[in-house]
């Protein structure tokens, strides 16, 4: 019995995380081909089954006019708006969070709850339903197509979620930490400032995260919002996905787009071992 | 604490957040009222004919919204199945256990269109190696992205490698949070493995699954960029989600009036069926 359990623990492990790895390989494999081993027959291992060559990622600097992609300008789009927009929400959403967390509010029948809820229930209007409204309001405003337009819509995607993880952290921060410092001659900004904020560091870290994988992986915004003054990464990508696709390029832009928060998983992970995680997480 | 300062705290974010959103929410249901297409882009007032449109005339949105029900539902069960499998697994000693968790977890972490781009190429019916690999084993080429049944299945593969970590996470963090005590109590009273899951476990961790499960219906609710590269809603209709459909009406025919009936009927639908989810999942899960 419990052998056989062991068998089939380990064998869904090996197949899940195949599955997981499976479209990188594949990928990785596509980015050394050209346009004779993607098209003739399904290739797999360089050197055996085709000759690989760096064409497409060396296309990946090459300005548009001499027939590359040029990723780079978009990939600094992309990290200012990502970071601009989730140090904004991360801050805002903190201190709305510490407000619910700690003090009662009361207007008619609304509530604390109510108040959250409100922050929270932002996820789920579907980007479709804001894009035409924002598209027009970017527009009257002269934002569209441009960094800080962008940067104001992603504040609405990431703060519910800086408040959301903000919120039941501060609600496992003892309150008795903040009175003390309220004793202690403090007044509620500098208790807040000096005492709570630096027991929320692994919260802050959570949610700080959580912001930037949510904002670095939005497409829709960026594709209705901009056009042509300002592309973010995956515009940019999925613009390369036309009808003769140069899949070798598209590999490697997209290993290049993914990257950097692969590196978050490995940050998440230690927090979760650690048993940070928990506490921020629920 | 002088009364004040609470506001302070809270004041800056509820009011950017209130002041981004208002007018956008405010022109979308004064937008629904209006006839706003490409031959007349002006702000008339129509009452209420496009919402008469939509209940009366409109089969191909309802569809939509049926599809997209059934896709996210399918999606979110298998991922809350498959994410605490994983998350059980990984949860007490086993080897590698922290690349395992790493692995786990990276999907997440990928932009999901860049991926769906990827399993485009994977899942080409010709040119792709999963079917060049079926192949192999002598079955006959699938048609992944071309067959609306199969279509279907496809982005519902794409969606759970893509959005199980999140499960994953957020169930592994409860897990690791669980007190202690009721499984020694479990231990000594010589529970089998089952018995403790089904006694112990499960029970300690409804309320973390449920929270777990309505986030995820939420995000699966807004299912767009999987099916925008994957297969464009096709063949025909068979993978347009309400989004999609909303999309097509409002900024490809511009019929800006009508997609904002659209949106804002599908935006009351979302809040009271979730609403609904969520207090139902709630009495059904914890008074096991």
């Amino acid at each position: 019995m419990s052998k056989l359990y062991t068998f089939l623990k380990y064998f869904f492990i090996s197949f899940w995380t195949i599955f997981v790895v499976a479209p990188f390989l594949w990928a990785v494999s596509t980015s050394f081909k050209d346009f004779q081993s993607v098209n003739s027959k399904v290739t797999y291992i360089p050197w055996l089954d085709f000759e690989p060559t760096l064409e497409g990622w060396r296309v990946l600097i090459k300005s548009p006019a001499k027939g590359g992609v040029d990723i780079v300008e978009p990939y600094f789009n992309s990290i200012f708006v990502t970071c601009t927009a989730s140090l904004i929400s991360i801050v805002l959403g903190t201190l709305a969070a510490y407000a619910l967390s700690r003090f009662t509010f009361k207007a008619g029948f609304v509530r604390n709850n109510d108040i959250t809820f409100f922050f929270i229930s932002q996820r789920i209007m579907p980007p479709i339903v804001l894009s035409i409204p924002f598209f027009i309001f970017l527009s009257t405003i002269g934002l569209l197509d441009s960094l800080l337009g962008l940067v104001v819509v992603y504040i609405v995607l990431l703060m519910p979620i800086a408040v959301w993880i903000m919120v039941d952290f501060f609600n496992r921060v003892p309150k008795e930490l903040d009175e003390t410092a309220l004793i202690d001659g403090c007044n509620p900004y500098q208790a807040f400032y000096k005492v709570v904020l630096p027991n929320s560091i692994p919260g802050l870290i959570v949610a700080g995260m959580f912001c930037i994988i949510f904002g670095w992986i939005d497409f829709f915004f960026a594709f209705i919002l901009t056009f042509t003054e300002v592309q973010l990464l995956p515009v940019k990508v999925v613009a390369l996905n036309s009808s003769i696709t140069p899949w070798w390029s598209l590999s490697a832009s997209a290993l290049v787009s993914v990257a950097p928060l692969i590196i978050v998983a490995f940050v998440v992970e230690r927090y979760l071992s650690k048993g940070n995680l928990s506490g921020a997480l629920k | 604490m002088n009364f004040k300062h609470k506001f302070v705290f809270l004041f800056p974010g509820l009011f950017v957040l209130i002041g981004i959103l208002i007018f956008p929410i405010i022109f979308t249901i004064r937008l629904s009222l209006s006839g706003w297409n490409s031959y007349t882009p002006e702000m008339n007032f129509i009452g209420i004919t496009n919402y008469i449109r939509l209940f009366t005339d409109d089969p191909r949105f309802w569809e939509s919204f049926f599809r997209l029900s059934f896709l996210s539902v399918t999606t979110v069960i298998l991922q809350y199945v498959i994410g605490f499998a994983l998350a059980m697994m990984v949860w007490r000693e086993i080897k590698f256990k922290r690349f395992f968790r790493v692995i786990f977890l990276v999907p997440m972490m990928t932009t999901p269109v860049i991926m769906t781009v990827i399993w485009r190429t994977f899942f080409h019916e010709s040119l792709g190696p999963v079917n060049d690999l079926l192949g192999g084993l002598g079955v006959k080429p699938i048609l992944w992205l071309s067959d609306p049944v199969i279509a279907k299945f496809t982005v519902i593969i794409v969606e759970v490698w893509q959005w199980t970590p999140f499960m994953f996470l957020l169930l592994l963090a409860g897990l690791l949070s669980l007190p202690k005590e009721p499984f020694l109590a479990a231990a000594i009273d010589g529970a089998s493995p089952f018995r403790k899951f089904v006694y112990v476990t499960f029970p300690l961790m409804a309320p973390i699954s449920i929270g777990a499960i309505i986030i995820r219906l939420i995000e699966a609710s807004k299912i767009m960029d999987t099916v925008f590269v994957l297969t464009s809603g096709g063949p025909g209709t068979a993978t347009e989600t309400s989004s999609f459909y909303i999309y097509i009406k409002g900024l490809r025919e511009f019929q800006m009036g009508y997609a904002a009936t659209l949106s804002f009927t599908y935006l009351v639908i979302m809040i009271i069926s979730l609403t609904i989810i969520a207090k139902v999942l709630t009495k059904l899960m914890i008074k096991e």
